[in-house]
């Protein structure tokens, strides 16, 4: 085998992601066949339900400022070479950042204070949350993969004991949180629109959209103008080189996971504060998740996480749709989608790899002899 | 004293159903692990095993067939993990994450296209399924005072692939002790440039460690959907592979020991119900959400060393590059 020269950037960063998306889309599409629909009914079906009904685009962008979070989750863990599987479980307890932070300081302070506290709330409990898996890690050598899926499940059994138990709302029989204070609601793009005299149509957006788009900048400062990003990447890299070069390499990894459960932390607000104003049971919906496939897809890149987050909104909203059009697809297609855009872009991402660069070389060396 | 006697009877008994497809999944995880892959795809692999085992014993009316599908489901579910991780050297856990993710999507998407229940599969009859059967002697060692109860609850009355289940650990055992595949496989999850240098084949042999563990889900899968359960129900495997795979690491990777793993797992299960609103002595109410945690806690607690130190594969998660 000759040693082939490496995809030129914008093949790499572009074209790859693309085929492979492509392809994760074909096998949907003859899934779909198979099952006896027109796939490309279907896809019109999702995207006119994403971005053409009314309100959609508003549900479509709320869907993916919770993508945003849990993306950049495991982002962060991803520079660090780490794997982190727990977003799911640390967005949970997020809530309880919130839950805390409205009970405490929601009757003695005004709203945006109180808005904020939840906010470092919920993060901090997120950060806490991966701290012990990040910690394990780094000092005793367990692999963070099991003790965050471990965590996971932690999360479910504490919350459904919390929110059944000592947190229920009094007299209610669902597991359920009483509601949170107003002045710890965030607007929704409604109210927020209208403030300025626009009118638009309803939907969960709100203000947490926002925030996540100053965390996809915090995070792009973070990983490639700060010192400590410069260290999360090169324990990446080689932890041997990193702790060579004097970076203290278990400090930076438990750090990493601290900040990547932070992130995942935030989508509580978007749920809690922003939509259901309470935490109910199973909000995090497999968003966690989802954010694997995001970070793949997106490169672990602000860029392409966000662009990744908003196809992956698309597909949520969209493939609710499938449920009205269709008997016999519905959203769990959303499901099939993710596992094959995870096996595409994640695990078998090099596969067009020789194939797509033996095409670009005779493609350019064409050129070139026509020159 | 006799009432208190039944009731470990029947907690031991419940235990051994619980812990069933624990077993089966955790000697496919030890295998996987054993050989260097990763394997968090036992959620997934046991899943689509419960799926297809269901609808082809309600479409063809056999249970057998049904089994005979659920192996084939799981073993090319392991067959693509194989795929993406060995021969394209992606990454282990990412694959395993994919894996999962196909199987929630691809049985509820077919059992609806196929049965239109809601990604259920239709209740299959007695027949359609593996019953309890009998052991030899049951009616003459009942007549045993203690040792008769404990025959015909305990021993006797499972279906044949509880039976299975329990074969297959110690085979598990003798396969990776003392074969020459078995060797093999233990070597090629320490150093596979050593397997390789003797000139046996890293992929092959790795490939059929999956194949083998695709075996051990598929039969654990048709356990859920068609001997213990009697359906499929989407997310029927709610979270037993990862169970398994914190047995596996409780077991320290090796059979006997996941298999001790497996049945306290199992018993903790299978007592959570029987403890719910009971006020014990000293402790009060346990809640249940503590008994469904206890299993994952006591692995984190494991894993992090402070009891005994865990010896995973040395070569675990790294593709094998010539």
């Amino acid at each position: 085998m000759s040693v082939r020269k490496p995809l030129p950037r914008w093949a790499d960063l572009i074209l790859l992601p693309l085929i492979n998306l492509c392809a994760a889309f074909f096998v949907c599409g003859v899934v779909v066949w198979i099952i006896g629909e027109n796939p490309w009914v279907a896809l019109m079906v999702m995207i006119k339900g994403a971005f053409v009904y009314p309100g959609s685009l508003g549900y479509t962008l709320y869907y993916t400022t919770n993508f945003i979070f849990t993306g950049l989750a495991v982002a962060t863990a991803f520079h660090a070479n780490l794997f982190n599987i727990g977003g799911e479980g640390q967005a949970y307890v997020g809530s309880l950042g919130i839950l805390l932070a409205t009970a405490l300081f929601a009757p003695y302070l005004p709203s945006i204070f109180v808005i904020l506290l939840c906010i470092v709330c919920s993060a901090l409990m997120g950060a806490a949350w991966a701290l012990i898996p990040g910690y394990l890690q780094a000092k005793r050598g367990s692999h963070v993969v099991i003790t965050t899926i471990m965590f996971n499940f932690l999360a479910s059994a504490l919350m459904v004991w919390l929110l059944a138990g000592p947190l229920i709302q009094i007299g209610q029989q669902s597991p359920q949180s009483d509601l949170i204070p107003e002045s710890a609601h965030l607007p929704s793009a409604e109210t927020f629109f209208g403030w300025f005299g626009l009118d638009i149509v309803s939907s969960p957006l709100n203000l947490s959209f926002i925030l996540a788009l100053i965390a996809l900048f915090v995070f792009w400062m973070l990983i490639w103008k700060t010192r400590l990003g410069y260290e999360i990447r090169a324990v990446g890299k080689n932890q041997d080189a990193a702790n060579y070069a004097g970076i203290n390499v278990s400090r930076t990894i438990i750090i990493t996971m601290t900040i990547s459960g932070a992130f995942a932390g935030l989508l509580a607000i978007n749920e809690v504060m922003g939509v259901q104003h309470r935490a109910i049971l199973n909000f995090t919906a497999g968003y966690g998740f989802t954010g694997i496939a995001v970070a793949l897809m997106g490169r672990n890149h602000p860029i392409g996480i966000f662009f990744a987050s908003l196809l992956f909104g698309a597909l949520f909203q969209g493939g609710a749709e499938l449920d009205f059009e269709f008997k016999s697809i519905t959203r769990d297609m959303v499901l099939l989608i993710q596992g094959m855009i995870i096996l595409f872009s994640g695990a078998l991402a090099y596969m067009f790899n020789p194939a797509l660069s033996r095409i670009l070389t005779r493609v350019w060396k064409g050129g070139k002899q026509d020159d | 004293m006799i009432d208190f006697f039944f009731q470990v009877l029947w907690a031991l008994d419940a235990t051994l159903r619980v812990a069933t497809p624990l077993m089966l999944c955790a000697m496919a995880g030890i295998f996987s692990e054993r050989s260097g892959i990763v394997d968090i795809s036992l959620e997934g692999k046991l899943l689509s095993g419960a799926f297809v085992a269901a609808a082809i014993a309600s479409l063809t009316g056999s249970a057998w067939l049904g089994l005979g599908g659920a192996i084939c489901a799981s073993v090319l579910m392991s067959l693509l993990h194989g795929f993406a991780c060995i021969t394209h050297k992606g990454d282990q856990v990412v694959s395993g994450v994919a894996i999962n993710f196909l199987a929630s999507g691809l049985t509820v998407i077919l059992g609806i296209a196929i049965f239109k229940r809601g990604g259920q599969t239709p209740t299959l009859s007695s027949d359609e399924r593996f019953r309890p059967i009998e052991l030899w002697f049951v009616d003459i060692l009942d007549n045993l005072p203690i040792l008769g109860s404990v025959y015909r609850e305990l021993v006797s009355g499972h279906s044949l692939l509880v039976y299975i289940a329990l074969i297959c650990v110690p085979v598990a055992s003798f396969i990776l002790y003392r074969t020459r595949f078995g060797l093999r496989l233990r070597a090629v999850g320490e150093s596979p440039i050593a397997v390789d240098s003797a000139g046996v084949s890293v992929t092959w042999l790795r490939y059929r460690a999956l194949i083998v563990g695709g075996v051990f889900c598929g039969i654990a899968g048709a356990y859920l959907s068609i001997s213990h359960g009697a359906n499929f129900v989407r997310e029927m495997s709610a979270g037993k592979g990862y169970i398994a795979l914190a047995a596996v690491i409780f077991g320290n990777w090796r059979p006997i020991s996941a298999f001790w793993a497996c049945l306290m797992f199992g018993f903790l299960d299978a007592i959570t119900s029987r403890l719910q609103g009971v006020d014990l002595p000293i402790i009060g109410e346990i809640p249940s959400q503590l008994m469904v945690a206890l299993p994952y806690i006591m692995t984190i607690i494991l894993l992090s060393g402070f009891i005994g130190r865990p010896s995973p594969p040395s070569a675990i998660g790294l593709p094998y590059r010539k």
